[in-house]
């Protein structure tokens, strides 16, 4: 199963390799690399993962997109999906100095 | 398929999602050509013959310059066998080149260590070989004389090129289910991944579908080996049936003719699912103003598809959100009701629909490339055999003399 930890306060992207299609219902994730799919299930977590790359942590991007501090495990839960599946990679952040 | 977890906000489980479907297929099958080299007997689009109305090169180029728009992740092309078309290549590389992903079906006749280089150095295509035996007397018997070594020496070439993880696609039938770990050493062996595919009375493969289709114990069987590799093996969702024997399969547990997938024929026209290849399911034709988008997007056919399913006779089965009644196409082209079981339905109430259906013959499909004389490679024994008996005295009796002669002859 899917690890449940994720360092919400580094700097993450989607991989190059994954195209990314609105739905109704949230988005669909394809990856050319794994050759897999995924689904976003709502509109916010896709305008997390689409501004992922603008922000200097995921934490960010989730306020930024209007993720309460309550529900953050809820999205870190969603984002090591994400990683876990490589549709996601952690970036290395000119902002964090690290 | 992985499911990114459930946010607690979402309106609904997936299926439900996707039960009304989408705004582009996630995946589409493009059949470039009823050419085949070989005459397989299961044939799901009835193969042989090229079509004369083919969709020219440019009209192909169109039809991906449409998928790029809508997004379209990748397409699995097959035929026939598409390779047999000159511009194969010259197609996939202009989607590839427009970030349409391509996945493509072949028996491997075209796959030389040329072709499989080129392969092996691009990201963005797939190759499924078909083989539907993993001895030579199990698939040629399906696939035909020479069917097994062309995908053997297809599979050594993309191995020897260090393709990694190219499929091994296989339709289990009656036959080859008892070989379901020797197809597992074979993919194990050229590193390809397997892909288990559920055989359909689709095509030519509704004349054999009384010879082929897995006995109920065997259904059990791929169940129990499907539960136990999981995500190991590929399936195309297409054995979501067999989820009313217990937990659901991996993948999508619903059919997604005209929701989530279609086909588009070598003539262009647009069907629901690969496997219903008959005017009732037709859709349009991509030559048709506003192209494939338009017929994806307001067919009233697909329309249709998408409302939700009322299960029909199954409603009352304790099953049905397991199997949601099956395949749309087994149950049409066995001459059963679209809101009945599947005929292979696991709890048996296909076989009961099957007795009680009246009788009438099912459905055909609407269109038939078959080779008019198969194949000098293909001919098999012609399946006679020289009577030495006489002929009885009824079987030719108008002849006054013909009941003394036998006695004579006899005596």
């Amino acid at each position: 199963m899917t690890p449940v930890t994720f360092d919400l306060d580094r700097a993450w992207r989607v991989d190059p390799r994954v195209s990314m299609r609105p739905e109704p219902f949230g988005a669909l994730l394809y990856h050319f690399g794994t050759r897999r799919l995924s689904f976003l299930k709502n509109q916010t977590v896709l305008a997390v993962v689409r501004s992922l790359a603008d922000h200097p942590s995921a934490r960010a991007a989730c306020l930024a997109s209007g993720v309460a501090e309550a529900e953050l495990p809820a999205y870190a839960r969603a984002l090591a999906a994400l990683a876990s599946s490589k549709m996601i990679t952690e970036r290395i952040s000119h902002d964090s100095g690290s | 398929m992985t499911l990114a977890p459930d946010m607690g906000t979402s309106p609904g489980k997936l299926t439900d999602l996707f039960q009304l479907g989408l705004d582009a297929p996630i995946c589409l099958t493009w059949e470039l050509t009823y050419a085949c080299n070989l005459s397989c007997v299961h044939c799901l689009s009835s193969s042989g013959r090229r079509d004369p109305r083919e969709l020219t090169t440019g009209e192909c180029k169109a039809v991906i310059d449409t998928l790029q728009r809508m997004q379209v992740f990748y397409v699995n092309i097959g035929g026939g066998e598409p390779t047999v078309r000159p511009d194969f290549w010259e197609l996939v590389d202009y989607a590839t080149a427009h970030h349409v992903g391509v996945k493509f079906s072949t028996n491997g006749v075209r796959l030389d260590a040329a072709a499989a280089a080129r392969l092996a150095a691009s990201d963005y295509v797939d190759v499924q070989i078909s083989l539907d035996g993993a001895t030579r007397e199990v698939n040629d018997a399906v696939r035909g004389p020479g069917s097994f070594d062309t995908a053997m020496r297809a599979m050594q070439n993309l191995r020897d090129a260090g393709f990694q993880g190219f499929k091994l696609s296989v339709v289990m039938t009656r036959q080859n289910i008892p070989q379901i770990d020797s197809f597992k050493e074979i993919a194990d062996r050229f590193g390809a991944q397997l892909r288990l595919t559920r055989l359909r009375p689709s095509g030519r493969g509704a004349d054999v579908w009384d010879e082929l289709h897995p006995l109920p114990s065997q259904q059990r069987e791929l169940y129990e080996w499907l539960v136990a590799h999981g995500e190991q093996v590929l399936t195309g969702d297409s054995f979501f049936h067999l989820s009313a024997f217990g937990s659901a399969l991996p993948g999508l547990n619903l059919c997604g003719a005209g929701r989530v997938v279609c086909l588009i024929d070598p003539v262009g026209d647009v069907y629901a699912c690969p496997f219903a290849i008959h005017e009732n399911f037709l859709a349009g034709n991509v030559r048709g103003a506003g192209g494939f988008e338009a017929v994806w997007r307001s067919s009233a056919l697909f329309a249709d598809l998408r409302k939700p399913d009322t299960g029909g006779a199954c409603k009352s089965c304790g099953f049905y959100d397991s199997c949601r009644g099956g395949c749309m196409a087994a149950k049409f082209f066995t001459g059963l009701p679209m809101d009945g079981p599947d005929p292979e339905c696991v709890q048996g109430y296909g076989q009961a629909a099957l007795a009680a259906a009246p009788a009438v013959a099912a459905p055909r499909p609407s269109v038939d490339h078959s080779h008019r004389t198969a194949p000098r490679s293909a001919r098999g024994p012609v399946p006679v055999s020289i009577g030495r008996r006489r002929p009885s005295a009824h079987d030719c009796d108008e002849s006054p003399l013909a009941g003394f002669a036998a006695a004579e002859a006899n005596g």
